[in-house]
């Protein structure tokens, strides 16, 4: 095994090992070595085709289909330099003030993580698109939520240059979407941090990170990784793990840190989710402009968020429930159908949870609560609501049986879209924003992290992604988490004198 | 489930070829009508999609594969490739309906790459009208906003 000495090891490169990288640049400028470990490969910009599944294979974890230990559930986080803020659609909103209050972590105040968090979407270059960039997808969500009386909200975005491609989950491929790959990464580089591409954290043990470097396989996007292939032992004085709600969770668990922090694996949550679809008899523009403009926040209300969004082929076609002629029509009629992504905002239990199998890979275990799925009804009844305000002719109901419902069912929503119809492994269900696994609190009895990301009972390891969130954010989670991140590096800055040695004199970045 | 040969895991040759192709005519109606290079195309998809997913996972396909040509010998009498698409798709209907999950995630796997193979290709997408592209804006401006 070939040993690597540095001050700080960083796993991960998504928006917390990003936010860290760029963070401990300043260290960097006071003498100590920093280096960030990322599973994915780096690419070049001119791979980025929009191509679906020549994407998906690029930059996602088992190409966008990992799926939950049951099998019911799609689970999709990015493995690319920049983690999954290359794959993310930019949406860029502070964590609402009543679930930070609910977490209830000692030493966390919203106050806080909202100036932090502010300060990211600043260098993140977030803003509200102008009118002339919205397609019309989004405008008819709009246009539904006001003929309801519903207020739907514009989602601030962090691109700059944004051509509305529409493919930013495939990756933008006009390098218009302001992800770690764009801003924090660079920056870190310039100031000095290493980063190694298409490096696994195997496991972390005392003070060291052990780490396998693959070859660059054959007809594989992206460059050769910076090390040569091989397996290596990185010691550090501080390891700082951000691989995101599933990678940290079980990279700690393969370390056998179980132990120490009983709570590691639990209280995953992650936005169950549904996609559903309405056609319209004229044309409606939606495989163009940005693909998330609106947003309606029933969250504290009623349990959920609906979303404006626009898919691709094959994932439109497997989100949809069912198959065959009902299926197909709606696929035909794919340049005159209106899209609403449906998030349920669950609760964390210690049932849901990440663990790892006998050779040590990820196993996610969840299970639909009743809550949930009335969230997810719920959620499907306004939409259909929404869709037909917008004048939509057809809307496509998972839980309504027969999935399509007409126009003139518009007052029978209650009744054809209900629970008894939810059935898990036939509906498509899938989730991106996951969380938990690490969570913040007060002690190892009902924690893994105190309110700074350190580890209990471990003060040299140190954690900075979503796996730190308690409970559900009930919103898109990757502002939090760089705010999250941005205190987890100040507190390795502020402890680093002592677990490293020596006086750190840091200077301004 | 020793018994599942890896030709049997992938579409490419003999039954499990036609056992996949059977699948996808049944839940995309359009599929009978690709041709032998689309059929192709659509089959190098799934068979790359299969090579990248675990031993385990692949082994679970190709015995839900198995089990589609049992029972639909026994409620059809045929085996599931010899069946017209539409019995084909009321098998799989009321196997995805069914109590055991094992069967309706079944299903929903297969169909999952049945998709796959068939709207992954830019012929499908084109046909269906799907036109995103990098240029966005500015390539559909030119041609009437659509």
């Amino acid at each position: 095994m070939i040993e690597r000495d540095y001050d700080v090891v960083i796993v991960g490169s998504g928006a917390g090992g990003g936010t860290v990288a760029q963070e401990l640049g300043k260290l960097v400028r006071a003498g100590r070595r920093v280096v960030l470990l990322e599973q994915g490969p780096r690419l070049y910009d001119d791979e980025f085709t929009g191509r679906e599944l020549d994407m998906s294979d690029a930059l996602y974890e088992d190409a966008g289909g990992f799926l939950t230990a049951d099998g019911t559930m799609t689970l999709a986080f990015g493995r690319v330099y920049g983690g999954s803020t290359v794959v993310y659609t930019g949406t860029s909103l502070v964590a609402p003030r009543r679930v930070i209050e609910r977490w209830n972590v000692p030493g966390l105040d919203h106050g806080d993580l909202e100036q932090r968090s502010r300060r990211y979407m600043a260098e993140n270059n977030v803003h509200y698109l102008p009118d002339e960039e919205l397609n019309e997808n989004n405008r008819l969500f709009a246009l539904g939520c006001e003929r309801l009386g519903y207020r739907a909200e514009q989602f601030p975005l962090n691109v700059r240059g944004c051509r509305g491609s529409s493919l930013c989950n495939l990756g933008c491929p006009n390098a218009a979407k302001m992800g770690t790959n764009r801003v924090q990464l660079p920056a870190a580089e310039r100031l000095g941090v290493d980063i190694v591409t298409r490096a696994e954290a195997l496991r972390v043990e005392d003070r060291a990170v052990v780490v396998r470097v693959r070859t660059r396989g054959a007809g594989e996007k992206g460059a050769a990784s910076e090390w040569a292939p091989g397996l290596y032992r990185v010691r550090a004085g501080i390891v700082v793990c951000a691989g995101g709600a599933i990678g940290t969770s079980a990279l700690l668990l393969r370390s056998g840190l179980a132990p120490v922090v009983p709570r590691l694996g639990e209280r995953f949550t992650c936005h169950p989710a549904h996609i559903l679809v309405a056609e319209h008899a004229n044309p409606v523009t939606n495989d163009v402009g940005h693909p998330k403009s609106f947003y309606l926040d029933r969250a504290e209300a009623e349990g959920f968020v609906l979303e404006t969004c626009m898919y691709f082929p094959f994932v439109t076609a497997k989100n949809l429930t069912g198959f065959g002629a009902p299926h197909s029509a709606f696929m035909r009629a794919f340049p005159r159908l209106q899209m609403i992504l449906v998030l349920a905002c669950d609760r964390a239990t210690t049932e849901n949870r990440v663990t790892v199998d006998g050779a040590g890979r990820p196993a996610v275990h969840y299970r639909f609560t009743n809550a949930v799925i009335t969230a997810l009804v719920r959620a499907t009844r306004t939409s259909a609501r929404i869709f037909f305000a917008a004048g939509a002719d057809r809307v496509h109901a998972p839980t309504a049986e027969p999935t399509t419902l007409v126009r003139p069912q518009m007052d029978e929503i209650d009744a054809l879209i209900n629970e008894g119809n939810f059935q898990s492994g036939r509906i498509s269900i899938s989730a991106a924003h996951l969380m938990g696994g690490c969570s913040m609190g007060r002690s190892a009895r009902d924690s893994v992290t105190d309110g700074w990301g350190r580890v209990h009972g471990v003060p040299w390891l140190r954690v900075a992604d979503s796996s730190l969130f308690p409970d559900a954010l009930e919103i898109n989670p990757y502002v939090t988490v760089m705010a999250l991140a941005d205190r987890t590096a100040q507190a390795v800055q502020a402890d680093a004198g002592e677990l490293l040695g020596g006086r750190v004199v840091l200077t301004t970045a | 489930m020793s018994d599942v040969t890896e030709a049997e895991m992938l579409p490419g040759g003999g039954r499990a070829n036609a056992r996949f192709r059977a699948v996808l005519n049944a839940v995309v109606p359009e599929g009978v009508a690709l041709d032998d290079d689309e059929w192709r195309e659509a089959q190098a998809i799934i068979g790359r999609a299969l090579t990248t997913r675990s031993l385990t996972v692949r082994r679970q396909i190709a015995l839900f594969m198995l089990m589609l040509d049992a029972m639909s010998a026994v409620r059809n009498r045929r085996r599931f490739t010899a069946l017209p698409a539409a019995d084909a798709a009321q098998l799989l209907e009321a196997l995805s309906k069914s109590k055991l999950l094992l069967l309706r995630r079944g299903v929903w796997g297969v169909r999952t790459l049945a998709f796959m193979g068939y709207y992954a290709r830019a012929r499908a997408a084109q046909a269906i009208g799907y036109h995103a592209s990098a240029a966005g804006w500015a390539v559909r401006r030119k041609v009437g906003n659509r």
